[in-house]
């Protein structure tokens, strides 16, 4: 039977996820799924072209607050969580590829 | 002592805020080395908070209705300026600037937090061996496992570290581990409590819900930390919850349908001891006056495929915010890319890189129809047939997991295995209906059974009447 989801999928899939996978993570992964994939297709013999698909149980619209300025946190606050902060702001490293 | 008991000891001054969390503390420091409840107990703040208390009372305030009670909360819930791991390395050491509103709401009614409790990872998981911080063991049998993913909360209240306990249910993770642990969980209805301040997982299935030793204290919990919240947008518009002027009303001409696709026969995998209590279960109901009848609601057999799909693809978005550039531990490397690369790579365990690796597949193009599309209509039938049958019934039960606590180890290695635990919860996410496991006796392993009672949205009253019916026969019959 063919795989549901290939080595090379899942390859992607982990790099679009910004996840690194060694070659044995890769063989063990792409098993794993293919065995969620291949429960999920008992979904296939399911008619339902006239349901509506779900997003959510409740069928809530457009929820706005008022338009007044509440609270927001304090820069000190967020930025005492930051792995590495530098002039009241977070400090990246290079983002073009030159250090 | 239950909750209710210490709330009304406390406010009338028969007993101190103090002395019942350093009875807690106490019973923590004997076996919690065992058990691995916690991440974090938070006994000195706990102490702090009981002499307030105290305090109060002496000077003649009116406290809330859990003043003094000691309260766990599973390690998804922020605390401000307590450490709110997930169970994951990649918020080790994170200390939110923000309570959760559940929280406020706790800290309003005067219980006092004793720590935050061990989970699988970011909730992904249904034994709490998928923690970054070692596993929890069940505290009827430490060779098993307390259920998932918020097995530390029930653990602890199996354990009497706590009398409460909140926790997150998301495919059923307050359900499962309570019925595993012995002791009454609940997933009210989707929007009841607000989720401002629950790390989201999958946010339109994720709900905060209590543990509690007694359906009367969870019914109490619930009612504390229910009502509208308008910080969180899907939060429904109502007043909290009156559970207790209903809660003795019994079932006497209720009718109550037996879901036949979630037990008996109709249940692959389903253990004769579990089974056995749901017959039991039947026999009870009857004798109190309700109308048993066997119940079909026929999509729900596709709710773990269904949601084995929803969930990874809500949660690959969701855990996207983990990069390591603005909060939690970061692992440099050469370049921006790299460094968010690195940090989720070091960061992230197993399970939850399985898990986001399955939404993004699910939802990219050329999938998205196929996997994450189907789904959601599949989520519609779902909700469809449970509206059918409510037709016919008030309350809807079957058993909560199809089996007793299994040993450690026993379904790590294939997670298919360990996904259908949740078969019989999931369904209460997808529609977004309230349901609850009520300990029930025990099978011939000795461990704890959970029936689960289930009922259509905003129907929580009904569920605990039925609950604590259940509740009161629950120790008949059994050796």
């Amino acid at each position: 039977m063919v795989q549901r989801i290939s080595r090379e999928e899942v390859a992607h899939v982990a790099r679009l996820a910004q996840l690194a996978l060694s070659e044995d993570e890769l063989d063990a992964f792409t098993s794993q799924l293919a065995a969620v994939l291949d429960h999920a297709a008992d979904l296939e013999a399911l008619n339902v072209d006239d349901v509506e698909p779900s997003t959510h149980p409740f069928p809530l619209k457009n929820v706005l607050r008022g338009d007044e300025p509440g609270e927001g946190f304090e820069v000190e606050e967020v930025l005492e969580v930051a792995p590495k902060v530098e002039e009241r702001q977070f400090r990246v490293p290079p983002i073009l590829g030159e250090s | 002592m239950e909750a209710t008991e210490i709330a009304e000891k406390v406010s009338s001054g028969e007993v101190s805020a103090r002395s019942v969390v350093e009875h807690h503390i106490e019973t923590i420091n004997k076996i919690e080395s065992d058990v691995n409840a916690f991440n974090l107990v938070t006994a000195e703040q706990a102490l702090i908070d009981a002499d307030e208390i105290d305090s109060k009372i002496a000077s003649g305030e009116t406290l809330g209705p859990l003043a003094g009670v000691p309260i766990s909360i599973k390690d998804n819930l922020c605390t401000r300026g307590v450490e709110t791991t997930c169970s994951s390395k990649i918020l080790e050491g994170w200390k939110p600037p923000y309570n959760a509103t559940v929280i406020e709401k706790l800290k309003e009614a005067g219980a006092v937090v004793m720590g935050k409790t061990n989970l699988d990872e970011f909730a992904m998981g249904s034994s709490t061996e998928n923690s970054a911080f070692g596993p929890t063991r069940n505290p009827h049998n430490l060779e098993l496992v307390p259920g998932g993913s918020s097995g530390g909360s029930a653990a602890a209240v199996a354990a009497g570290f706590s009398p409460l306990a909140l926790g997150s249910d998301t495919g059923g993770s307050i359900r499962q581990p309570a019925a595993l642990c012995g002791v009454v969980g609940v997933k009210p209805t989707y929007g009841r409590v607000s989720r401002y301040g629950l790390v989201a997982f999958a946010s339109s299935l994720d709900q905060v819900g209590p543990f509690a030793n007694t359906v009367s204290d969870a019914a109490l919990t619930l009612e504390v930390i229910s009502g509208h919240d308008p910080r969180d947008s899907t939060s429904i518009p109502e007043k909290p919850l009156n559970i207790s002027e209903v809660l003795n009303q019994g079932v006497d001409g209720m009718r109550i349908g037996v879901i036949e696709e979630l037990s008996g026969k109709g249940l692959e995998g389903i253990s004769p001891d579990v089974s056995s209590r749901v017959e039991e279960a039947i026999k009870v109901f009857s004798n109190a006056g309700a109308i048993v009848e066997s119940a079909s609601v026929p999509a729900s057999i596709y709710g773990l495929s269904a949601y084995y799909v929803i969930a990874p693809a809500e949660a690959s978005s969701n855990l996207a915010r983990y990069d390591g550039i603005r909060f939690g531990p970061r692992t440099e490397a050469a370049t921006t890319a790299e460094t968010m690369t690195a940090t989720r790579t070091k960061g992230f365990g197993d399970e939850v890189k399985r898990r986001i690796m399955l939404g993004t597949y699910a939802l990219s193009a050329g999938y998205y129809d196929a996997y994450y599309g189907k789904s959601q209509r599949v989520r519609t039938l779902i909700m469809n047939d449970f509206a059918k049958a409510y037709e016919k019934f008030d309350i809807l039960i079957s058993p909560t997991a199809p089996t007793t606590a299994f040993p450690l180890g026993d379904k790590t290695a294939d997670p298919m295995q360990m996904y259908l635990q949740d078969v019989c919860t999931i369904p209460s996410n997808l529609a977004g209906h309230p349901a609850m496991s009520v300990p029930f006796g025990f099978g011939e392993d000795g461990m704890p059974v959970g029936i689960q009672i289930l009922a259509p949205a905003m129907a929580e009253r009904e569920m605990f009447q039925a609950a604590k019916v259940l509740e009161s026969e629950s120790g008949k019959g059994i050796e």
